[in-house]
Order: structure tokens, then sequence, then C-alpha cells
């Protein structure tokens, strides 16, 4: 009987959460007790809001799939589709709503890099912590310490307080840990987006040197050539229900389509927002300044981005970052408001545009989308993902033709030389 | 709702750990919760790695480091010399104050900081209880369990100090580690409450600090509890730190045996509070990940 081979059975997984958690984070002791005491005189007390549809969002809907042990799956899907839920629920730390989930073996998950590292501590004592909340037992750590040390490259600092470590250190011990955590089913969280190239590579070699093996991994990752290039199969996730289920290029494709149809529609409409978006994007355009042609290789671009404040009392100032991404999801810049440079007009009549201008434009002819932060002071305001989708045609930059169709995107000023000859 | 159905994987017992190949089954949970003791057990490494970080930090952290284990229990007991002995003028029979006091304030402050730093844990480690699956029950656990080198430092103060007086223990120091368990059965309880409600109710931790406070009023350590009479000596004992403290006394300073209903109402009572704790806990562990 197939069965045998099924690993993970999720069987109408949805998961309800309740609008305004964050307000609900301050509930008071004080407040409840006023509201008990007040309602005991009244007598009608009304278990707040607990029917009332308005006040909850599904974050997943009747999610069903199968998986098979030694599948490599890659769930995809923008920001709140319900990726992270779907992986917090089959790791077992939030409970689904409704539906169910049966897992066979041990199901070992790295939703974050570092869980539970502590800056006071050691490298050492760090492997160890890391392991344990990881749920690695002691003599299983003891056994693969030097394996972990010498995968994550900081033997050197191995009694030195992780608080001196650079991130990218952290990240390669941490990484080493839950790299040799050895479970039957590994669950990975967008866990790569940090550390360097290098160690990115090495990351992806561990997690096909795992899926080689013969064990089971559930990948989320923004970036779809890694996943492209990790997983044979793909669950591309939208507004908490399956969208597509099926091999990892349709999924991808699928994606990428649904992206770039968004990018199309509304801004104002799109719900797949993060933030607290008392500040929204209103409005992205890329254009040719002047008038003069559309948007190509070399020529002068600028970016717009319109922004609208649901107060209109309110004053603060914005920054606005937006990121290039290419059409197969790979970031290729980010530029940011906030980092200043001389040859920046401030806007002080009107704080609600943001205008990027470039001279040049570096991208070899194909499809872009841009991705845009909106930030209010600390906050992150607004966040969408492919808020605008442009297209760059032929050009030449500096006066040298730019051929597409080769590997990488970015065109390069440059000049070729006769070097000096004594 | 959907009424699809799947073939089941195999029919075996899902309450049980997930070892290889064991099948885990994963849903919401209704009704009375069950306490999973197994998983607790299951997770005694991983209590103790917590212990260890706790105890580690703490004594990196802080300026004094140990020393502030050393000076606490000391500086307090002068204050109450000078205070409740010499001000107030409460006495203590054949006992010197200090040594009295002492030894009543030595399982306290195990208590005391242990419901301090237990009451706030779960959401000091809110980061990790979202991102990885434990039994939770582990992490208040953990933050009590760490007092315990302070408490093993002063209780050597309190020997050295009553030896200085001339008081020296008998066979009755046998007796600590059950005092000890009363102790912890009570930390316990209370970190459990606190920690579990502080994730619901963040002003919680405004309350601790006061109603400790008032918890040390209420449990005979700057007074002795032998003036009371029945039945006021037994229901002294539903604070279950009375009956820990006289029983404490009674152990290593040799003060008379407080009545044994004192200390059973007082084990009782640790317990309940312990028991009710874990079910209280539990109850809302499922929403945590959620909310904190």
């Amino acid at each position: 009987m197939q069965a045998a081979d099924r690993v993970i059975l999720a069987d109408a997984l949805s998961k309800r959460y309740k609008l305004g958690v964050r307000a609900d984070r301050d509930k008071t002791l004080r407040d409840e007790i006023t509201r008990h005491v007040a309602s005991a005189g009244a007598r009608v007390r009304r278990r707040p809001g607990s029917d009332d549809p308005a006040r909850f969002t599904w974050a997943l809907r009747d999610v069903s799939f199968e998986i098979e042990r030694g599948e490599v799956v890659g769930i995809i899907g923008r920001n709140g589709a319900g990726k992270s839920t779907l992986l917090k629920i089959l790791s077992r730390v939030t409970q689904p709503t409704s539906g169910r989930a049966r897992i066979r073996g041990r199901l070992g998950s790295l939703l974050e890099v570092g869980t539970g590292f502590h800056g006071e501590l050691t490298g050492r004592e760090n492997v160890y912590l890391n392991g344990a909340i990881l749920g690695m037992r002691r003599a299983e750590i003891n056994r693969r310490f030097d394996e972990i040390v010498s995968f994550s490259e900081v033997e050197k600092f191995l009694d030195t307080p992780v608080k001196r470590y650079s991130t990218g250190m952290v990240v390669r011990l941490a990484f080493a840990v839950a790299a040799h955590l050895e479970p039957e089913i590994l669950v990975v969280d967008e866990v790569l987006a940090v550390g360097d190239l290098g160690f990115q590579r090495k990351c992806i070699g561990k997690m096909s040197e795992v899926a080689g093996e013969g064990r089971t991994i559930l990948f989320v990752s923004h970036n779809m050539a890694v996943i492209q290039a990790l997983c044979s199969r793909g669950i591309f996730l939208e507004r908490g229900a399956i969208h597509t289920d099926a091999d990892i290029g349709e999924a991808v494709r699928s994606y990428l389509r649904s992206v770039e149809e968004d990018s199309l529609s509304d801004l104002a409409d799109r719900q797949d927002r993060r933030g607290w978006n008392e500040v929204v994007l209103a409005g992205v355009d890329v254009i040719a300044p002047g008038g003069r042609g559309g948007i190509a290789t070399g020529m002068p671009t600028r970016f717009v981005f319109r922004t609208r404040r649901q107060d209109s009392d309110d004053e603060r100032r914005l920054s606005c970052t937006f990121t290039i991404v290419n059409s197969l999801g790979q970031p290729l810049a980010t530029i940011a408001s906030s980092d200043h440079g001389p040859q920046d007009v401030a806007n002080e009549r009107d704080l609600d545009v943001f205008v990027c201008e470039i001279d040049a434009l570096p991208l070899v002819p194909g499809r872009y989308r841009l991705d845009v932060e909106i930030h209010g002071r600390a906050y992150l305001q607004d966040a969408v993902e492919g808020a605008a989708t442009f297209d760059v045609a032929q050009g030449t930059l500096e006066g040298r033709p730019v051929a597409g169709g080769r590997p990488g995107d970015i065109a390069i000023p440059h000049r070729w030389i006769v070097p000096p000859l004594d | 709702m959907t009424t699809r159905t799947h073939e089941p994987l195999a029919q075996t017992d899902h309450d049980h750990l997930p070892e290889t190949g064991a099948e885990i089954l994963v849903e919401r949970e209704r009704g009375w919760p069950s306490l999973r003791l197994w998983e607790l057990w299951e997770a005694r490494e991983l209590l103790y790695f917590l212990v260890w970080r706790d105890v580690k930090v703490r004594y990196k952290q802080t300026a004094l480091g140990v020393a502030w284990a050393v000076l606490q229990p000391i500086l307090t007991v002068v204050v109450f010399t000078v205070f409740f002995n010499r001000v107030a003028n409460i006495s203590t029979g054949d006992v010197p104050y200090p040594v009295f006091a002492l030894a009543g304030l030595v399982p306290w402050l195990f208590l005391a900081n242990g419901v301090t730093i237990g009451s706030a844990s779960l959401v000091a480690n809110a980061n990790v209880i979202t991102k990885v699956y434990f039994p939770r029950l582990v992490i208040p656990t953990a933050a009590t369990l760490s007092g315990a080198p302070d408490f093993a430092i002063a209780f050597v103060i309190t020997l050295i100090v009553a030896a200085c007086y001339g008081i020296f223990p008998t066979l009755a120091i046998l007796a600590v580690p059950f005092v000890l368990l009363l102790v912890l059965a009570t930390g316990l309880g209370a970190s459990i409450w606190l920690s579990a409600a502080n994730v619901e109710y963040r002003d919680v931790r405004y309350v601790v600090p006061v109603a400790l406070q008032l918890w040390l009023l209420a449990t005979p350590i700057v007074y002795p509890a032998n003036q009371l009479h029945s039945p006021w000596n037994v229901i002294l004992g539903l604070n279950p730190m009375a009956g820990a403290v006289e029983a404490f006394r009674w152990a290593v300073i040799g003060t008379p045996f407080p009545s044994v209903g004192l200390v059973l109402t007082s084990a009782v009572v640790a317990l309940v509070m312990l028991g009710s704790g874990a079910f209280y806990f539990r109850a809302m562990e499922r929403r945590f990940a959620d909310i904190i």
C-alpha cells in the first residue's frame, strides 16, 4: 500500500486569527476586572464579538495535501498568503482552528535561524542550547559537535560570546546546528535570505544533500531560482488557500503570473500588504522623463511612488525603499530614500510623493517588478510585493548596445583598454 | 465544512511523542487539557539547558554576579534586624533575631526570586515560543529552578551565621530536601499560574512585585508564628510558605517543630496551586503562540 510512504497528510487545515492582534496585546487584567464587575451589575455579559465574522481573518482555509517520503516541496506565495502559518501548524507551534494533519516521523523546523541564541553565551554554549531547543539530545549534539563547528566555519571564536559575532557568523553557526538536526522531515522558512552568498550556496548544498538522503523537505522562500533548483514540487498559496499544487516549474510560473497580474490591478485594492497601513502605497509609475520613448536600457528613468495617509492630519516623515526584482523573483538591487547622498533634493513641498531618478537604467532588456516598502519613523507602514511591473526595451548604455538573452540582468558601464606596454 | 476524507495513515496512538516512525496528529485541542507529563519527561535535557542558561546569563549579566547571591540575604537581614528587632521590638525567644530572620528569609528569597523570574518567563521567551515546539511548561519550570544556586549559597551562609551564634544543625537538617520540595511546589505553582496569565494580561508583571510584598508579610519571616493559637496556626498554613518557612527553621536552626496541621495544610495548598496551575497553563497554552 502506498500510504506507507506518505509522511504528511493535511486535511482541510484552517487557521483563523483575530483581527487587531496588536490591540489585543494591550489587554489588561484591570480592563478584564472592570468589565466583569460592570457586567455583573448589568447581568448581560456578552462574550464580545466571539462569533462576529468581521473580527476574524482566515490565514489558512481548507488546505489539504499529501506529501510522500523524500519529496522536496517548495511553498510559495505572497506575504500574508499563509505560508508561515502553514509551517507553524505543521511544526506544532500553533494549533489549527479546524482540520487536522497527520505527520509521521521526526519533524525538525527551522522557522528562524538562531532561535533561542543568547548573546551572553559563547558559541559552544549556544550550540548546545540551540540544539536542545530544536529537539536534539545531548548525546546527539556531542556526537555531531565537530561536524557542526566545521560546517559553521567559526572554530576560532567558539569560546567568544555570541554578542561579539558578526551577523553572518551567527547565521552560519545557527544554520550549522539546524542542518545537523537530522529530522526525517525538515521544515525551513526563508532562512537563506540572510548570510553571504558563499554560505547560502553551502546551505543549499546541505539541503540538497539532505533531500538526496531520502528525507522530506518543506521549504519556503521568495527566491524562485533557489526554489526551482531545490524542489521538485511546488504548492502556491494564495489568500490562505492552495492555488496551484503541481511540479515546481508550473507552480512558479503560476505564481509569477499571478504577481504580474496583481501589479496591473489597482494598487489601492491590494490586500496582500504588510505593515501598519496608516500610510499606504497608492500608486507606482516607471516613466521615461520628458516623454521620449519608453523604458529602455541606458535611458534616463524615473520611479514615482505615491502614498496616501489614512489621516490627513498625519504629518510624520516617510521614507521609501524599493527593490528591483527580475522575472525569476531574484532581487537585483534595493534603493532607499533614507540613504542620503549630496545629489538628493529633499522634497519639502509634498512629502507624499517619492521620485527616484536614474540617469542610465542599468538593466538588460526583460521584465522586472518592484517590491516597495513605505516606512514612517521606525515603523513599517506598507509593503507591497510586485507593486509594479515594467518592461525594459533594448537600448544602449553609454552608446554601447546591450544584448539580452545572456546570463545576468545588470548592464555595467565599462570600457576596454589597451594596457600600457612597459 | 469539508467532508473530504482521507485514508488514515495508521492507527497509532497519537498522544505519544514523535519517536521515529510514530505518527503525530496535529489538530485543535478541545475540552479539558491533558497534562502530557511524559512530554515534560522527554524534555528533561532541554529543562537542564534552560536552567543552565538562566543561571549562567544571570551571573554574567549582573555587575555583582555571584556576590549578589551572598549580599541579598545578608543586607536584607541587617535591615530586618534594625527595623523589626530593634525598632519594632519583635522578640524571637531564645533564637538571636538575625539567625531567626535569615532562616526564614532564605527559603523565601528562593520562592520570591523564582516567582519574579518565572512569571515573566514566557513573555521573555516569546521568540522561541513562536518558532519551535516543545512542552511550554519547561520554560517557567526552568526559570523557577534557576534560583537554586542562589539558594545553595544562601543556605551555606545561614549555616555559617548560625554557627557564629553557637547554633549548630541537628539530624533534623536531613529534612531540608522535603521542605525544599514544598517551597518548589509553591513557587512552581505560582510561576505557572502567573506566567500563563501574563501572556494574556500584560499588567500581571506589575501586580507580581506588590503581591510578593504582601505575601512576605503574610509569612512568618520577620515575626515568629508560635504566638498564634488554634485554629489560627492551622489557618496560617493556607499560605503554603508559612508551613515551609516554619519547617525550614525547625530543620536548620532547631526551632520547635510547627504543628502538623500547619505543615499538612501548607502541603495540600501547594499541591493544589501546582495542579490547578498546570491545568490552567495547558489550557492557555493553545493560544500562546497566537497572542504572545
